[in-house]
């Protein structure tokens, strides 16, 4: 049992993570309705340059390398360029094809993950590089008297950020006017852009926020497994966590995380042995698969109706 | 005023429903035919034709499978290379266990338990559409790979799930050298292409492009929605199966389940973005520009730029190249390649006039 809690616990944290991701997907396909198959790449990007400044900085500023102001600094500037990525992204890629089928604007956001990886290792180099935020990890001790549960105090740390992140979000989509405006175009493009809300101005800052979103999911990970090309396939783990909890649900997103996570854990440990293992690569796709086939608009999704 | 079709009268049906109804057009088919069949052979070199022009004429028929279900049926994939990858182990296992199979009934024999598989995952499509149906394709994807590498049996229990194609023998003739190897391919895709190009102008192409056009439309004029979008995913994994199985035995040999990964998916789906969505000539176009693209800048970018830009740069320029192009064509020329030389026989018509 004291084990089944301890896998279900892990499955549940890493959970978060894809969460993270899945997060930025769905700020995207809400306010834009593009299915943004680039944002494991974005992830990839955002990592790569947080810990690419973090190693330049000290050689450009004179800073104390590894110190809280690099830190800060570094944190800043791949903040800017995953601004600046995602406004470049608008205008390059997308406005040209405004009222094209969504399936085109997916399949360009595919050869944008392309585009996006090649430059981000062109830029720095594709070793994988360590990434410290200075949290060890280490089981949490408390845990470990009462419950004789293991549980890594980065995982919880982990999910703690990932948890205030998600709050953030959410008081900044209910109470500013920023938020509100955002929740307007997600709902009616047209109707928007009629009552005067900047259409141009509220895409740059959806995909700024899902740039902060990537480099946050970034860091995260990266200080986990080290930052590397595999980060891109974040955006693939994050493809069943939105099918399961709805393309334009924030809170699908976290809940389908924590299912994927959870459910991905244990049948790799429960049910993977009897099959020969390594049953995590495509579980959570035959989970949400069955899932589609008996809720097709996902947990939170909002139904859709065809009209002729 | 190459492309004049004045004087060009149909008395019949029959010459009326030709697959290439200008006489030009069909010159223009004998003649590339003639040529890729009697003098390519004779002027190519082994390399040309063992790594580029046979896997070429492979990835176009695979690139024809995913065209009919992306582009004529309008239903997203992103697991072609799994289909392959069915089609590759079926016909090696076919091969296999029954004694004195013929190689093209096995080759068929692949393409039909692509299909198979195929049916199987396109059942979701009849609930779920768009990205939906993407994401279903992934689960095909991953999990063909991994049955294929975790059930031993496929690949004949060999310790690492690589398989190495038997020798590929049609009435006693052993294909082996390159250029039998290429011509046996270039006749299979030959026939394969024209039969595709063949049903995707007849009623069953029709509904398909029906139902990519509005689905809900076609159904109101009594299109049935599942046994066309069901036909689609067989016909379409059958391609691929078959595509795959040319991959083993006439191209690489040797090959691994993981050969067939998303990668090479996304690979097959570009070729038919780059080539043109919903055109059979446009799958060759396609093919050949993403195999030929990477030999081109691995040869031309360090001999330009010399000694500025390292091995790794390249290859991180082969991702940009090939995700810029991507959206550039999405962007400029959505029909692809196809469209260019659509227009280029529209300008034929008239030449040297304009009007």
């Amino acid at each position: 049992m004291q084990f089944f809690f301890e896998v279900l616990i892990g499955g549940l944290l890493s959970g978060v993570l894809y969460a993270l991701v899945a997060l930025g997907f769905v700020l995207i396909f809400k306010a834009s309705g593009v299915f943004n198959f680039a944002q494991g790449a974005m992830v990839f990007f955002a990592a790569l340059t947080f810990v690419g400044f973090m190693e330049v900085l000290p050689g450009w500023t004179g800073l104390e390398a590894g110190g809280t102001a690099v830190f800060w600094l570094a944190f800043v500037l791949a903040l800017a360029s995953m601004i600046v990525l995602g406004i470049l992204t608008e205008k390059i890629v997308l406005r040209p094809l405004v009222n094209q089928p969504p399936i085109t604007l997916f399949m360009a956001t595919i050869g944008l993950s392309y585009l996006v990886e090649g430059i981000a290792q062109g830029i720095w180099g594709a070793s994988v590089r360590g990434l410290d935020l200075g949290i060890e990890d280490v089981p949490v001790e408390t845990l470990m008297d009462k419950f004789n549960i293991l549980v890594s105090s980065f995982d919880v740390f982990a999910a703690v950020a990932a948890g205030v992140l998600v709050a953030v979000l959410a008081l900044f989509f209910q109470y500013t006017r920023i938020g509100r405006a955002l929740r307007a175009v997600a709902d009616d493009h047209q109707a928007a852009l009629s009552i005067g809300i900047p259409l141009k101005h509220i895409w740059a800052i959806v995909w700024g926020v899902a740039g902060f979103v990537a480099l946050v999911a970034g860091m995260i990970w990266g200080a986990r497994n080290g930052v590397q090309f595999a980060l891109t396939y974040t955006a693939l783990k994050a493809l069943p966590v939105l099918i399961l909890g709805g393309f334009t649900s924030v809170p699908g997103a976290i809940v389908g995380g924590l299912i994927i996570g959870a459910s991905e854990k244990l049948a790799e440990v429960y049910v993977g042995p009897m099959v020969g293992g390594g049953i995590e690569s495509w579980f959570p796709y035959m989970l949400a698969l069955g899932f589609l086939l008996v809720r097709p608009e996902g947990l939170f999704g909002e139904k859709h109706i065809d009209r002729v | 005023m190459l492309y004049r079709e004045a004087g060009q009268f149909k008395t019949t049906y029959e010459a009326d429903q030709q697959i290439f109804p200008i006489a030009q057009d069909r010159i223009g088919i004998a003649l590339l035919i003639g040529v890729f069949a009697l003098v390519v052979p004779l002027i190519a070199d082994e390399y040309w034709l063992k790594a580029i022009i046979t896997p070429v004429l492979i990835f176009s028929l695979a690139a024809i499978g995913l065209n009919i279900l992306t582009g004529y049926a309008g239903q997203l994939s992103l697991g072609s290379a799994a289909f392959m990858a069915v089609g590759a182990f079926g016909a090696y296992n076919v091969i296999l266990r029954i004694d004195g199979m013929p190689f093209i009934l096995a080759l068929i024999l692949g393409g039909v338990c692509a299909a198979i598989v195929g049916i199987l995952f396109g059942l979701p499509s009849l609930r779920i559409k768009g990205f939906y149906l993407a994401v279903a394709t992934l689960a095909a994807q991953f999990f063909i790979v991994w049955v294929l590498v975790k059930v031993e049996w496929f690949s004949n229990y060999s310790s690492s799930g690589v398989i190495t194609a038997q020798a590929i023998e049609i009435f006693g003739y052993t294909f082996e050298s390159p250029e039998s190897k290429y011509l046996l391919t270039l006749a299979i895709v030959v026939v394969m292409a024209l039969l595709a190009k063949n049903m995707v102008r007849s009623t069953t192409g029709r509904m398909w492009m029906a139902v990519r056009d509005m689905d809900v439309a076609a159904e109101v004029i009594g299109i049935r929605l599942m046994r066309t979008k069901l036909l689609a995913f067989a016909v379409s994994s059958f391609y691929c199966g078959v595509a795959g199985a040319l991959y083993a035995y006439a191209y690489i040999g040797t090959v691994e389940p993981e050969g067939f990964n998303l990668d090479l998916s996304f690979k097959i789906l570009f070729m038919i973005i780059i080539g043109g969505v919903g055109s059979i000539m446009g799958s060759f176009l396609g093919a050949a520009f993403i195999v030929l693209l990477p030999i081109f800048l691995d040869n031309f970018v360090p001999v330009v730029l010399g000694d500025l830009v390292s091995a790794s740069f390249v290859s991180n320029l082969q991702l940009i190249v090939f995700g810029g192009l991507i959206i550039f064509f999405l962007i400029v020329e959505p029909h692809g390649l196809a469209r260019l030389w659509q227009i280029g026989k529209e300008k034929l018509r008239l030449w040297p006039f304009p009007h």
